[in-house]
């Protein structure tokens, strides 16, 4: 890297960041010099790499994932790393092994997760961009809760490489910025084919938003007003589609009957996925060592009940669960029938509309420890899951405020109409501005 | 009783790279955790990128087996943990494997025989523990990642094999099979693995896992043949139940029934896409395979069968056969198929250790009667020792000229070596002699080795045969 540097001292008031680096070298390219945050489970060369969990704490990764590669190829500057629910496993950024971040907008409230660190990072303005991932809304929640843009790529659109998995099938890096002008351009960065990752789509995304959305049909689901979803909330987000009316687009009410199995199908795969992939943090290779004195069995079991936290370790429990014989067929099997529902649901809707809008999330932030049991926790992702389910974009612009409390909007589009989601974002947002 | 066996086996593939990253797999000579990346190390983040070649050379394997290769196949993680196993699943084909339904022809125990293959899979090795401190109870164990994501393709029987030594046939087949399809080498360490499940008539079914030799399974099948018939000799019952076996001391021991409880929850890998590969097999060209291989030796080289299915049943003795033929193919064959092949066995060598040119040499020297056919054997026998000793050896010639081992011309004036030493072998066995004139023929092949002996091998057995003869009725 070429000579440059910036030093980096912010005022982490909302604990954002699990780590900055003070001094960061930078070289020349789109974004010379621009100071970007990245997700804790996204590998960074040289810079310790935790996911949130103290089963990897002292892990440094010997290589860059492929969007860091990117990154630092226009120069950016990586600024550090930002906090997470562990592995990405929560909608709050409370499951975070280090410690919860604070949502700018209110420090008594949950930034939402499980990117919350990028998405307090970008609302606090330490950074203009920030990288998060999304499994089951991780980008949106935390963009909605913190009144900042963020985007869901199609998947296979932006590189898995060096992303540390926890439901394979479902995530997605994507970009998050103060506004759609900025997340399109860091999109533009880390989009792309990359030939190490094989479910890699040769796209890349070069665009210039659009705000001309006359003649867009919405679609808007009754689903997404339906039961749970807060009535201010909701209100909220009909001003926005209107607004979005005004500007020319056609607001088409319609149904997605699959939302009803979409929750389920989606914890049941992830958390299958996650028991998988997660059975590699044995002390073996890296992160803090099994005690070699025992039987490996022993030592792997001790390691993974001190090195992981309660949400991970139910998790782990749940999906081991339903991949085992004789509930594979009841569980597994069924979640992917359920997802082959919802990914024809969006296929029918998309055959009559453009894009489908509704809330990013039920409601608005929560207060610190607000959601202390696991199921309404999970309730909270039913309006962003179906968009990984299906694996078609989505982005969450911020459309109002209830109480104070930032609301966003969210668009989804076809599979590989990231460009559209984009545009719908961007009229809107350019035209609340006066 | 009848026996009833068939056979997993997982053999590696013989690829430049592992099977879903770039490293190199040519790691037996180096140290440990010198052929790893984040990807074959399961590093966090990483992902598999499938090998193509190795997918060809699976396929080509499918197409030589007759198997049926299904329009879309499927990656799927077994997961389990082990400290040798990288990402705590190995990442195999589980229902829906890359070939199915398949058969290899071989030489049973009652003439040709076809053995079914259920099906041909592909997956990755794991990696390798070595124990510290004593095999029984190490102090520790170290993990080794080189032979982590070596391809493998695990090739299943149908249980039609129906005694030891046919398994033995069978891998020995498949061995050549997969030789000549250059696809796999049977000589590097480690690269076959066999799990043999066995089951005597109206018996449960034994699993017999870890054999990693060829001569192992057919010791590992007996071996539990035996125990299993005592077992019922004694009126005990059979336990369906996986067991080892124990290369160093020729059995096996019962696994912990811990393993056979193993869920290995399967599902479909995630970070792979299905694999769409049945339109490859039509433009897969296989190469001559051992059966052609086999008749064109006897067709062209009029090579008897039992020479020709020996000198194919290996690519390299074959290679190498057809190297030595020369002029004379019919002796070439004899040399190579009985004598050069015990030779090696009994030394623990292999084919490749011989220079072509050199058994060729020693060939002409026989053929051309400069040497006898005798001490045609003797040379051989040093120059495959300088062999095994510092992999040269001098040249046939030199041997026999340093040894003095060139043949005596035949004797007719009386006055030449043969008719000497015959005369020597007469005088100082004159009651042989005797028994020859009183009409026991077999005297003289006594005497004829007493001829030899005094020649050193020199002379042509047929010449002292006249000789003896000659003066003994002369007598």
């Amino acid at each position: 890297m070429s000579g440059k540097t910036l030093s980096f001292h912010p005022d982490d008031r909302y604990n954002a960041f699990l780590r900055t680096i003070p001094e960061v070298s930078y070289g020349g390219g789109r974004l010379s010099g621009i100071p970007v945050a990245v997700k804790d489970n996204i590998s960074t060369r040289g810079i310790e790499t935790t996911c949130g969990s103290r089963i990897l704490s002292g892990y440094v990764p010997p290589y860059d994932a492929t969007v860091v590669t990117l990154l630092r190829k226009e120069g950016a500057a990586i600024v550090g790393k930002t906090n997470m629910d562990e592995f990405g496993m929560g909608s709050t950024t409370e499951n975070s092994a280090f410690g919860p971040t604070r949502n700018p907008r209110d420090p008594s409230r949950v930034p939402g997760g499980s990117s919350g660190g990028s998405a307090a990072a970008v609302a606090a303005g330490l950074v203009p961009l920030a990288l998060g991932t999304d499994t089951g809304g991780s980008i949106r929640c935390p963009a909605a809760f913190c009144g900042i843009v963020g985007l869901k790529p199609t998947y296979g659109r932006v590189s898995r490489y060096g992303l540390v998995a926890y439901a394979n099938s479902l995530e997605q890096i994507g970009p998050m910025a103060a506004n759609v002008s900025d997340v399109n351009l860091l999109m533009s960065v880390i989009a792309g084919y990359d030939p190490r990752d094989s479910t890699s789509l040769d796209a890349p995304y070069s665009h210039v938003p659009n705000m001309d959305i006359r003649g867009t049909r919405i679609g808007v689901p009754e689903e997404f007003f339906g039961e749970g979803v807060d009535p201010r909330v909701a209100s909220v987000v009909w001003d926005a589609l209107t607004l979005l009316e005004r500007k020319g687009a056609e607001i088409i009410t319609c149904r997605m009957p699959s939302m009803s199995h979409a929750l389920a199908a989606y914890y049941v795969t992830c958390m299958s996925e996650a028991s998988s992939n997660l059975a590699r943090y044995d002390g073996v290779r890296y992160g803090p060592p099994s005690d070699v004195r025992k039987p490996w069995h022993e030592a792997f079991q001790e390691r993974r009940r001190e090195g992981f936290g309660l949400e991970v370790r139910r998790r782990i429990m749940i999906g081991t669960f339903a991949l085992s014989s004789g509930y594979y067929g009841k569980y597994y099997a069924k979640a992917q029938a359920a997802r082959r529902n919802v990914r024809e649901d969006f296929r029918r809707l998309f055959s009559e509309v453009d894009v489908i809008a509704g809330p990013t999330m039920p409601t608005v932030a929560f207060r610190f420890g607000e959601k202390s049991d696991p199921l309404s926790m999970y309730l909270s992702d039913i309006l962003t899951v179906p968009a990984n389910l299906a694996g078609v974009p989505a982005i969450s612009v911020p459309c109002g405020k209830v109480e104070g409390l930032p609301v966003g909007l969210q668009v989804m589009g076809r599979w590989m109409e990231d460009e559209r989601v984009v545009d719908v974002a961007y009229a809107y947002e350019q035209g609340v501005q006066p | 009783m009848s026996v009833i066996v068939g056979l997993e086996i997982h053999c590696q593939l013989d690829t430049a790279t592992k099977l879903f990253c770039g490293c190199s797999t040519d790691y037996r000579d180096d140290g440990p955790n010198t052929h790893v990346c984040p990807v074959c190390l399961g590093l966090p983040g990483s992902l598999p990128v499938l090998n193509r070649r190795a997918v060809e050379y699976a396929l080509r394997v499918a197409k030589a087996l007759h198997c049926t290769v299904p329009e879309e196949s499927v990656f799927a993680r077994k997961n389990y943990f082990y400290p040798d196993l990288n990402k705590g699943f190995q990442i195999t084909q589980y229902d829906r494997p890359l070939a199915v339904s398949g058969y290899l022809d071989i030489e049973g125990d009652d003439g040709e025989k076809r053995v079914r293959i259920t099906r041909v899979h592909m997956e990755e090795d794991p990696g390798r523990l070595v124990h510290k401190g004593g095999t029984d109870r190490p102090r520790y164990s170290l993990v080794d990642y080189n032979r982590a994501g070596i391809p493998l393709i695990e090739i299943v029987t149908e249980p039609d094999l129906r005694s030891p030594k046919e398994a033995r046939r069978f891998l020995n087949k498949l061995r050549a099979t997969l030789e000549y399809l250059g696809v796999f080498d049977s000589e590097k360490e480690g690269s076959l693995r066999v799990d043999a499940n066995i089951s005597l008539e109206g018996s449960e079914r034994v699993e017999i896992k870890n054999i990693t030799s060829y001569k192992g399974v057919e010791k590992a099948l007996t071996f539990e043949i035996t125990r299993q018939k005592n077992a019922l000799r004694r009126g005990q019952k059979v336990v369906r139940e996986t067991r080892h076996f124990v290369e160093a001391r020729g059995v096996t021991t019962s696994a912990r029934s811990k393993e056979m409880e193993q869920d290995y929850r399967y599902f479909p890998e995630p970070d792979l896409a299905p694999l769409r590969v049945a339109d490859w097999v039509e433009r897969i060209v296989l190469p001559e395979l051992p059966d052609a291989r086999r008749q064109r030796f006897m067709e062209q080289y009029g090579c008897s069968l039992i020479h020709a299915r020996t000198l194919t049943g290996d690519l390299r003795l074959a290679d190498f056969y057809e190297k030595v033929a020369g002029e004379d193919p019919i002796l070439a064959a004899t040399w190579v198929a009985d004598t050069l092949l015990g030779e090696l066995n009994y030394r623990d060598m292999s084919i490749s250790a011989v220079p072509p040119e050199v058994f060729s040499g020693l060939l002409s020297l026989v053929r051309n009667r400069v040497i006898t056919d005798r001490n045609g054997i003797d040379v051989l026998r040093v120059l495959l020792d300088q062999l095994k000793e510092k992999g040269t050896c001098e040249t046939p010639a030199e041997c026999v000229g340093r040894l003095g081992l060139r043949a005596i011309p035949a004797g007719e004036t009386g006055d030449d070596p043969v008719t000497r030493a015959a005369r020597e072998a007469l005088e100082e066995n004159p009651s042989a002699a005797q028994d020859y004139r009183n009409g026991r023929k077999e005297a003289l092949n006594f005497l004829v080795g007493q001829v030899m002996k005094k020649t050193r091998g020199c002379a042509k057995p047929a010449d002292v045969n006249r000789v003896l003869v000659r003066l003994l009725e002369e007598g």
